[in-house]
């Protein structure tokens, strides 16, 4: 029992990843597929690009989270499927660089020239990046990972029927949540045109998708019988359903132009296929390996609950404020007619002389401590107080006046040339 | 079926370990941003809310916007490294994920956080309240600092391991908590790295306006940003050999043989010399500058101090001294060389109420920044190399860790090329927006920073 709930955690992580970062990813496949439509291609690729800015990093960590709940409660799985699938996991690292840094970069760069060949690595890695992860996957519920050090075929474990069609899938699925999502965006920022396109987009992805996922399972019936089978009776079967029904939903949705709910059945048809693979495979992890023979021991297991129960306060809060932020545009960039309170004027005030002396007091005292004490109670305090002196004196020092020009118009630094 | 997870034949070990300080190289600079950079900015927007000053509020915008780029490049740069322990150690992950995973697993809350609260605080400037906003960027700071408290308790552990029973190569009975948390060895690594990210972010972030300084821009805004970061440098730059000193008496005391390889020492020695700059020849320190008792002073605090040698462990167990020494007498140097800067700054700054007018010392700061970044890496090489061959002190060797998968010259190769461009790319960033005038960026252009907004419509929409 306490086994399993590390990999339900890991499922957790595996489906938020797939809708959240998938949607992520789905917006560079249209950048790199900005087609046609009623806005132009740069309005479309401009629309795709910004709407996950707040967001995306957020959204990327929880393959971070999937990485290191898998590392820490199933050890051996873990280094049997990272040195085995060795070659999709480099692709999909460099591909994540890749991605993440261009978008950095992009966003500095809209006068430059170099900025189209930057936003065709960003999209050009967005498409290899889900493609490599879904190989991975692929190779797992296919059982070709078996337990060692890369014990399994380096190249055929990754490069085979199973592992291209969850690829494609994988393709797939993040084009249609972002069709999905950027439709919805766009309604909210009132830009007609960006909506209908995507609308149509969404359309488009969503019967590409289903019938991808059709044929993917015969695909399935014929390289891994285990799998089919698992997918096609019991809870299998229902995840399959759910997420066909889910899929058939969105696409009502869709076309009625309810965006707001599309967005959740969409997620939900998505969520649910990563939902069926686990239940189509359970309780095997690996050839040979169940869950309950993988997992870590007892304390290590309870260490990973309670972490997770106590992040997840955390967690879930920020998840929901930043969310709750984003989907009402509160993360914008400034619209005219929106003000703030201003910030009262005051003069400004240099902490006093006091705590100049509380600084030097714990320099003294914490140096003292930390270089002449021997045991551990004298480091931590010294350590302590050394904090203090660099906290104290750091905001004396910093608030000092910084020199001539102190008494100028203070609007004056706003003028003048360039500044670094 | 732990039995089955045996160590492979690797060819490229030296590769393998090569890539792995390649990715930590570039990673490392970037969590220095991580945990200090926050604690300036929001110190500047502290400034602009208490006296309502547009000069403070302007400045820390900025620098929001520097530290959400430098975050997303971390982020990327992060994810390599967890994919690496798994791509390149996985007999590591698999004999002792168990122990240590925890650590982790916490540093991927803590980066939750920091990547939900940052994207608020950057991007929520225009739309939440002046009070709201501020507060939205202290879970950031918390969340760098907690971040990398985790990790290192994982590096901490590395170097001392405890907590498990080491059965057929792997460990079982695993107390995770303990291992990590009760390790009193990590503290230390934990505070000289903590010091060293204000050293480094702080003089990064100083080096382009003393830069402007020197070619005649130094207005009020430069100046205060000035006064900021210099401050945070040299306050930290000048506590670091009082920790360092703390650090050097903890390896003394649990990892001698690191010692011995830092010192070039070959034989437990009574109060042992200290060697400056010189070559270690197998047996001594040659061309060096011996100065006596130094390293029993510094080791022990006392002049007749035994320090062991190298000789305590076979050949086989001893790291390669000369890359541990070059790169202790490197950080040592450096480090020097920052805390007088530092003292100089903090001199000018208490006892004349001002900056310091020398152009020298702005030509020091200009130079202080790349070098905190080598002394940074080098403290790291000495404490990563220094373990060698051990990826588990005493338990494990990186041998017995390392991949059975092939082709990791293609890796590292491609791994060269994407970080050079990256690192290529980042400085054209920074270079890029430096040249953004202020007035337009306080405007209303948000991380993402639209340089020239080609119309209304899209300047509404930017994001």
């Amino acid at each position: 029992m306490l086994a399993d709930v590390p990999i339900l955690l890991i499922l957790v992580g595996v489906a938020a990843y797939t809708v959240l970062a998938g949607g992520d990813f789905g917006a560079g496949f249209w950048i790199l597929f900005a087609g046609d439509g009623r806005a132009g291609a740069a309005a479309r690729r401009d629309h795709a690009r910004h709407a996950m800015g707040p967001v995306w990093e957020a959204n990327h960590v929880w393959l971070i989270f999937v990485l290191v709940i898998c590392w820490t409660a199933y050890p051996v799985a873990f280094g049997s499927i990272m040195s085995t699938l060795s070659i999709p996991l480099f692709v999909a690292a460099i591909g994540i660089i890749l991605r993440g840094a261009s978008y950095a970069l992009r966003g500095q760069l809209d006068a430059a020239p170099e900025r189209r060949l930057i936003e065709r690595v960003f999209a050009f890695s967005s498409v290899l990046t889900p493609f490599a992860l879904g190989t991975v996957v692929g190779a797992i519920a296919s059982g070709r990972v078996p337990v060692g050090n890369a014990r399994g075929d380096l190249v055929a474990s990754w490069l085979n029927p199973t592992s291209i069609f969850i690829g494609a899938l994988a393709l797939a699925t993040s084009a249609y949540l972002a069709a999905v999502h950027l439709a919805a965006d766009a309604r909210r920022v009132r830009e007609p045109a960006l909506a209908a396109d995507f609308r149509a987009r969404a359309l488009g992805a969503a019967v590409v998708a289903g019938a991808l996922a059709l044929a993917g399972l015969v695909v399935v019936r014929y390289d891994t019988r285990q799998l089919f089978d698992g997918l096609t009776t019991g809870m299998g079967l229902a995840m399959v359903c759910t997420s066909a029904g889910a899929g058939l939903v969105t696409i009502g949705w869709v076309w009625a132009g309810r965006f707001g709910p599309a967005r959740v059945s969409a997620a939900l048809a998505v969520a649910a296929i990563v939902g069926g693979w686990a239940v189509a495979q359970q309780p095997r992890l690996l050839p040979g390996l169940t869950i309950q023979e993988a997992a870590a021991g007892r304390a290590t297991l309870i260490a990973v609950v309670i972490a997770a129960v106590g992040g997840a306060t955390v967690l879930v809060p920020s998840l929901l404020l930043l969310f709750g932020l984003f989907l009402r545009g509160h993360l914008d960039a400034h619209v005219d007619g929106v003000s703030l309170p201003a910030v009262r004027r005051n003069e400004p005030r240099n902490p006093g002389r006091l705590l100049e002396g509380i600084a030097l007091v714990c320099l003294v005292v914490g140096a003292g401590l930390t270089v002449l004490g021997d045991s551990g109670w004298s480091h931590a305090v010294g350590v302590t107080c050394l904090g203090a002196f660099a906290a104290s004196a750091f905001v004396v020092s910093a608030a000092l006046p910084a020199g001539p020009g102190q008494t100028d118009n203070r609007q004056g630094f706003q003028r003048g040339g360039p500044t670094p | 079926m732990m039995g089955a997870f045996t160590p492979a034949e690797q060819q490229y070990l030296l590769l393998a370990r090569q890539m792995q300080a390649l990715s930590l190289a570039v990673h490392i600079p970037l969590v220095c941003f991580g945990i200090a950079f926050p604690a300036m900015v929001l110190f500047a927007e502290w400034r602009y809310l208490t006296s309502g000053d547009p000069l403070f509020r302007a400045l820390a915008r900025r620098w929001s916007k520097i530290m959400i780029a430098l975050f997303a490049v971390g982020v990327v740069t992060g994810t390599i490294l967890s994919f690496e322990f798994g791509l390149l150690w996985p007999g590591f992950m698999a004999a002792f994920g168990n122990v240590f995973g925890l650590g982790f697993a916490l540093e991927g809350f803590s980066f939750f956080v920091e990547a939900i609260f940052i994207a608020i605080y950057v991007y929520g400037w225009d739309r939440l309240s002046p009070r709201r906003h501020f507060l939205s960027g202290i879970p950031v700071a918390i969340a760098g600092i907690a971040g990398s408290l985790f990790v290192i308790s994982v590096n901490g552990w590395m170097n001392r391991p405890s907590g498990f029973v080491l059965q057929n190569g792997t460990a079982v009975d695993a107390e995770p908590w303990s291992a990590l948390f009760g390790n009193a060895f990590f503290w230390h690594e934990f505070v000289h790295m903590y010091f060293a990210a204000y050293v480094v972010a702080g003089f990064l972030v100083a080096t382009p306006y003393a830069r402007g300084v020197l070619r005649g821009r130094g207005g009020r805004y430069e100046r205060t940003a000035l006064a900021i970061a210099l401050s945070a440098a040299a306050i930290a730059s000048l506590l670091q050999p009082v920790i360092g000193d703390w650090a050097a008496r903890e390896v003394a005391k649990h990892q001698p043989v690191k010692l011995a390889a830092m010192e070039g020492l070959a034989r437990t020695t009574t109060a042992a010399p200290e060697h400056l700059l010189g070559w270690y020849d197998g047996e001594t320190v040659v061309y060096g500058i011996a100065i006596p008792r130094l390293l029993s002073v510094l080791a022990f605090h006392d002049p007749n101090a035994t320090v062991q040698g190298l000789e305590i462990v076979p050949p086989a167990d001893r790291p390669p001294v000369n890359i541990v020494r070059f790169a202790f007498q490197t950080m040592v140097g450096i480090g020097t060389l920052l805390a007088l800067l530092g003292l100089v700054f903090l001199y000018v700054r208490f006892r004349k109420r001002r900056l310091p007018e020398s152009r020298w010392f702005y030509r020091g700061v200009v130079l202080a920044g790349p070098l905190s970044v080598v002394a940074l890496i080098a403290g790291w090489v000495t404490t990563e190399v220094g373990r060698q061959p051990w990826i588990v002190y005493g338990f494990m060797r990186t041998s017995a860790a390392v991949t059975g998968a092939r082709g990791i010259p293609i890796g590292y190769g491609t791994l060269v090329a994407v970080y050079l461009g990256l690192a290529a790319a980042v400085v054209w960033m920074l270079l890029r927006f430096s040249r953004v005038p202020l007035d337009l960026l306080d405007a209303g252009t948000p991380a993402v920073v639209q340089v020239m907004p080609s119309s209304p419509r899209e300047r509404s929409r930017a994001r």
